[in-house]
């Protein structure tokens, strides 16, 4: 070999190298960010972590107190967007992927949704806000409940009609030729081919929706006090981390270091289940 | 007389078939018009958010004019607003995370579908894709109180220093070191936004035909090769579309960057000054603001945050559909 080959070669040796040792370093710092983030949430969190978390209201300035308030009212709000939102995202991907596979309206929906599904929560809240709080003229839970219905929908439209696409042809076909209307067909052949997929949605839906912040400040506000009033303001996690996150006050700094740890765990619980749910279906 | 009844029975039975088919007609007919309307109302909702944005910022725009879109004052005292600081933060902070991100994130999905062990792929890609479930709030407060600060004592002073000798650089990286800031609230979202590229990028990339790849290290090409010149020019599309994703996620983060963007209504040629982004404006500011014109501002800062961001996302499945569509062919 040449000389002047040989220095190619090994100029290109070392490109590779270099490209391969940066591709393992940027490997490296996202598992880094991801340890630290965990890490430190633990860390700050779990010294907090007792049972008045859970039991007792938030607390004003420099009192002990817990986030059971809090905590309440994520949970009937998630559970009432959940609730609100899910059939109509479940029933709207049936459309897509089950009557109108092949029609323009099902294209535009899924361009919109998919858009939906990215748009910022925020505007989502200032859209609610519009539509359920001027105009009532008071902060309400429902406001925020609804707000965060629409965020569920979009996630639930995706991957019900994802799921719904990977049921194979030749069942609808075989319950077809047995005389099955339409609606019967969804309901007995496709619901129940795809469930698993169809829980994932959900799943994700919730991991989604229960971390938000930004949507619930402007539509359910925030409550410091115990309440089950749909009507009124109600206090949710996200919110009480944000307000006790900025205050220059320890105790509530260290609440909202608590909250913060809850929150994470709830959600990353939520996600890998969902993930180990659909493993066998979608492997992406 | 036992051929009435086998014909009677036969009628019952008919009418009886009539009967059920009818009802499963009608049950269907229902069922296919009940999905219908809610695909309608996914459209609904968008339309829904685009009028009451645009309901909810007339007064602002009718006070203002276009000047709100250029005007740099934000004075809740004089009722004069102007949109110009909080659009520039929210195009510098994502354009910075998109510069910190995609490096990083096509490197981990090169390292995910041509480096890495089989064994180590799933749960290295899953563990990427966890920092998508964090919630934007832990991100705040984590950059808030162990980020921030850590730059601030051992990262800024250094950036400061390096580039005070390079004329233009030096007034972009200019001190004091904050902590908080644009230049903080940009890395933070490029790790935000880090997963949504990573897991595109790599869907994209394994949809290369794997004969493509074998031809050019059958010809002796190595991994970065394959990469540089074979991989990334067959998926450029669907990477872009990744990458434009990324970005509407950037453009509309709202809870993380609130936390440490320090919320300063002023353009600063300084990267690392305090800044803020049109989503920390309103996040901070709509619950107090009292007056019809302030919180139509708010409001017209959110339908302008919608309209960017629906452009960018618009882009981004277009070019997503288009790979789709070249996928599709054989």
């Amino acid at each position: 070999m040449s000389e002047f080959s040989m220095s190619l070669y090994n100029a290109r040796r070392r490109k590779n190298l270099f490209a391969k040792a940066a591709c393992v370093a940027a490997t490296g710092i996202g598992l880094a960010f991801l340890a630290l983030i965990l890490g430190v949430l633990l860390w700050k969190g779990l010294s907090g972590l007792n049972l008045a978390v859970f039991t007792e209201m938030t607390p004003p300035p420099g009192a002990k107190g817990g986030l059971l308030n809090a905590i309440m009212g994520s949970v009937i709000m998630t559970v009432l967007g959940v609730i609100v939102g899910t059939p109509l995202g479940l029933m709207a991907g049936t459309y897509m992927a089950e009557y109108g596979r092949y029609t323009k309206l099902t294209l535009v929906v899924r361009f919109i949704n998919d858009i939906l599904l990215s748009a910022p929560s925020i505007v989502i809240g200032l859209f609610v806000y519009e539509v359920l709080v001027s105009t009532v003229g008071h902060f309400s839970a429902w406001a925020g409940a609804v707000s965060l219905a629409v965020l569920v929908v979009p996630v639930v439209v995706r991957t019900t009609e994802d799921m719904l696409l990977l049921v194979p042809g030749g069942l609808r076909e075989a319950a077809v030729a047995l005389g099955m209307p339409r609606s019967l067909i969804i309901r007995k052949i496709s619901y129940r081919a795809a469930k698993a997929g169809l829980i994932t949605g959900v799943l994700l839906a919730v991991a989604r929706v229960s971390g938000e912040t930004a949507p619930l400040l402007f539509t359910a506000l925030n409550n410091q006090f115990w309440s089950t009033n749909l009507n009124a303001p109600m206090s949710s996690l996200p919110a009480v981390i944000f307000q006790f996150a900025l205050s220059p006050y320890k105790d509530w700094q260290q609440l909202a270091w608590t909250g913060a740890l809850i929150i994470t765990v709830t959600v990353l619980m939520l996600s890998i289940i969902a993930r180990v749910l659909s493993a066998p279906r979608a492997q992406k | 007389m036992t051929d009435f009844v086998v014909q009677d029975r036969a009628l019952a039975k008919a009418k009886e078939r009539a009967k059920a088919l009818s009802a499963f007609r009608l049950g269907d007919l229902v069922f296919k018009n009940i999905t219908l309307s809610a695909a309608v109302t996914v459209l609904v909702i968008l339309g829904g958010v685009i009028l009451s944005l645009i309901r909810g910022s007339i007064p602002a725009f009718h006070a203002m004019g276009f000047e709100f879109l250029t005007s740099q004052s934000w004075n809740p005292v004089t009722d004069k607003f102007g949109a110009l600081p909080a659009i520039y933060g929210t195009v510098v902070t994502s354009l910075l995370a998109i510069v910190v991100a995609v490096p990083l994130g096509l490197g981990v999905a090169v390292f995910l579908t041509e480096l890495c062990p089989m064994w180590a792929r799933r749960p290295i890609g899953i563990a990427i894709e966890l920092l998508a479930g964090i919630p934007s709030i832990i991100y705040g407060i984590w950059g808030l109180f162990i980020f921030a600060p850590f730059l601030q004592e051992y990262v800024q002073p250094a950036i400061i220093e390096f580039f005070a000798p390079i004329p233009f650089l030096s007034s972009v990286f200019a001190g004091p070191a904050y902590g908080i800031g644009t230049f903080t609230a940009g890395i933070i979202l490029a790790i935000m936004i880090l997963p949504f590229i990573t897991s595109i990028s790599r869907d994209v990339f394994s949809t290369v035909p794997p004969v493509l790849k074998e031809a050019a290290y059958g010809i002796g090409c190595t991994t970065w090769e394959v990469v540089r010149k074979v991989v990334i020019p067959y998926t450029r599309v669907g990477v872009v579309g990744g990458v434009m994703l990324g970005l509407g996620r950037a453009l509309g983060e709202t809870m993380a960057v609130t936390f440490i963007i320090g919320n300063a209504h002023k353009i600063s040629g300084s990267l690392l000054a305090p800044g803020t982004t049109i989503s920390a404006t309103i996040a901070n500011e709509f619950t107090e603001a009292v007056g019809d014109i302030y919180t139509s501002s708010l409001i017209a800062l959110g339908l302008l945050l919608f309209l960017i961001t629906f452009v960018v996302l618009a882009f981004a499945r277009l070019m997503l559909m288009r790979l789709d569509q070249k996928g599709g062919k054989p």
